[in-house]
């Protein structure tokens, strides 16, 4: 055996441990296998790993396992931490990012698309039911909460099924928005535009600004 | 059934959820114990060890880049502070007595009789190895690591990981010599 063979041959067998654990990727997984397969001695020492990996996985797995001290202790030294900043209190557009993800494109466009004639009449229907609300007393929409009207200002809203989650998470941030309820059926979601209500004429403006973003497909007053 | 990944959990813990820190413990607080027994030998530091491990993991997982498995970046925290604990008590120094210390019960009747079974002889070569050959035979057989990993773990050059491993295989073979078992290698 030349000195290539030998260097090629001595190569390969330190490769053995890792190609017993299974650990090697599929070029060296062949190179070992091959030669393996030409090489007796090289073969008779790989038994020998295999040995010593059957062995080392016994000795560890006759070690027993901690006590549920080290777990008690882990969260009494957790709870003794500096409280962390919430998710929901600070990182606002991790949260939303993190909502919109958990959805698949596929929820999102079909919730969006499908729904778009039922958003249309829903918005003409909330629409009406603002404007009339003053006046025709008793008519709620089973769906709407009937203790949070002067809780804040709200729009409903359905974005483009082509905007991405981070799309609509900068649209959001951006606007000081957030997201109170959502998505219905439709696909709308409602907003919280502000924390104190405004006069309708506000309203009216920011929703037409809110319009004009690229995210925004469908925009209306909400109650 | 799909599990959430490693990399998901680390993610919800670094917003500060218990329960995913609860589920990643359950995960692998087994094989960090073990891994930090096997270099500290002594199982109440190894339980203080694995609750600090993952005290480390809650503290830092908002810095946790996903360049490496949740594992692996776990058993490099764990052997940083069983080391740590190593230096303190300055066992690495007297690691060599230690193995002679364990070397010399081999004589003892039950170890005489399990001398009848090759594999509980290797198991009791396996426990002489220094710390260091120690460490990266079990990195490599019972954690599953590879080449690389090892070298992230311990720090050193991946041809460094293949070396060590050799003089650990080189060593145990040995040790089995010094009871009896010739292997016929190296």
């Amino acid at each position: 055996m030349n000195t290539a063979n030998n260097n090629e041959r001595s190569e390969i067998e330190g490769l053995l441990p890792w190609h017993a654990a299974g650990t090697l990727g599929h070029r060296d997984t062949q190179r070992v296998e091959a030669a393996l397969a030409s090489d007796p001695e090289l073969a008779r020492r790989y038994e020998l790993v295999r040995e010593e990996l059957a062995q080392t996985i016994h000795l560890n797995e006759t070690l027993g396992a901690p006590s549920s001290r080290a777990m008690a202790a882990l969260f009494a030294k957790i709870d003794a931490e500096p409280a962390r900043n919430k998710v929901a209190s600070i990182n606002l557009g991790a949260r939303i990012r993190a909502f919109f993800a958990s959805l698949s494109p596929r929820t999102l466009a079909w919730s969006t698309s499908a729904a778009a004639l039922a958003i249309l009449l829903q918005a003409g229907l909330i629409a009406g039911i603002i404007l009339k609300e003053k006046n025709v007393g008793g008519y709620e929409t089973a769906s709407a909460p009937t203790n949070v009207a002067g809780a804040g200002a709200y729009a409903l809203i359905r974005f483009q099924p082509q905007a991405s989650a981070a799309d609509i998470a900068n649209f959001l941030e951006t606007n000081k928005l957030s997201i109170s309820d959502g998505p219905s059926a439709g696909g709308l979601y409602r907003v919280r535009i502000a924390a104190t209500k405004l006069p309708k004429a506000d309203l009216d403006r920011i929703v037409k600004t809110l319009r004009e973003d690229k995210v925004v497909g469908f925009i209306g007053i909400a109650e | 059934m799909q599990t959430t990944s490693d990399e998901v959990l680390i993610g919800r813990i670094a917003s500060g959820d218990r329960l995913a820190m609860q589920v990643l413990f359950a995960r692998h607080h087994v094989r960090i114990y073990r891994f930090v027994l096997r270099m500290v030998r002594n199982e109440a530091t190894a339980e203080d060890l694995i609750s600090e491990v993952f005290l480390d993991v809650w503290r830092q997982a908002e810095k946790f880049e996903g360049r490496s498995a949740v594992s692996t970046w776990m058993l490099s925290i764990a052997r940083f502070k069983a080391l740590s604990v190593l230096r303190r008590r300055g066992e690495e120094e007297l690691d060599d007595e230690t193995a002679g210390a364990i070397e010399d019960q081999a004589d003892d009747p039950e170890v005489t009789l399990a001398k009848k079974d090759k594999g509980a002889v290797l198991q009791q070569c396996l426990t002489k190895l220094s710390t260091e050959h120690r460490e990266i035979i079990d990195l490599v057989y019972y954690h599953q690591k590879s080449v690389e990993e090892v070298a992230g773990i311990v720090g050193i050059p991946e041809a460094t990981v293949k070396t060590r491993m050799f003089y650990a295989r080189k060593k145990l073979s040995e040790l089995l010599k010094a009871q009896g078992i010739d292997r016929g290698w190296p």
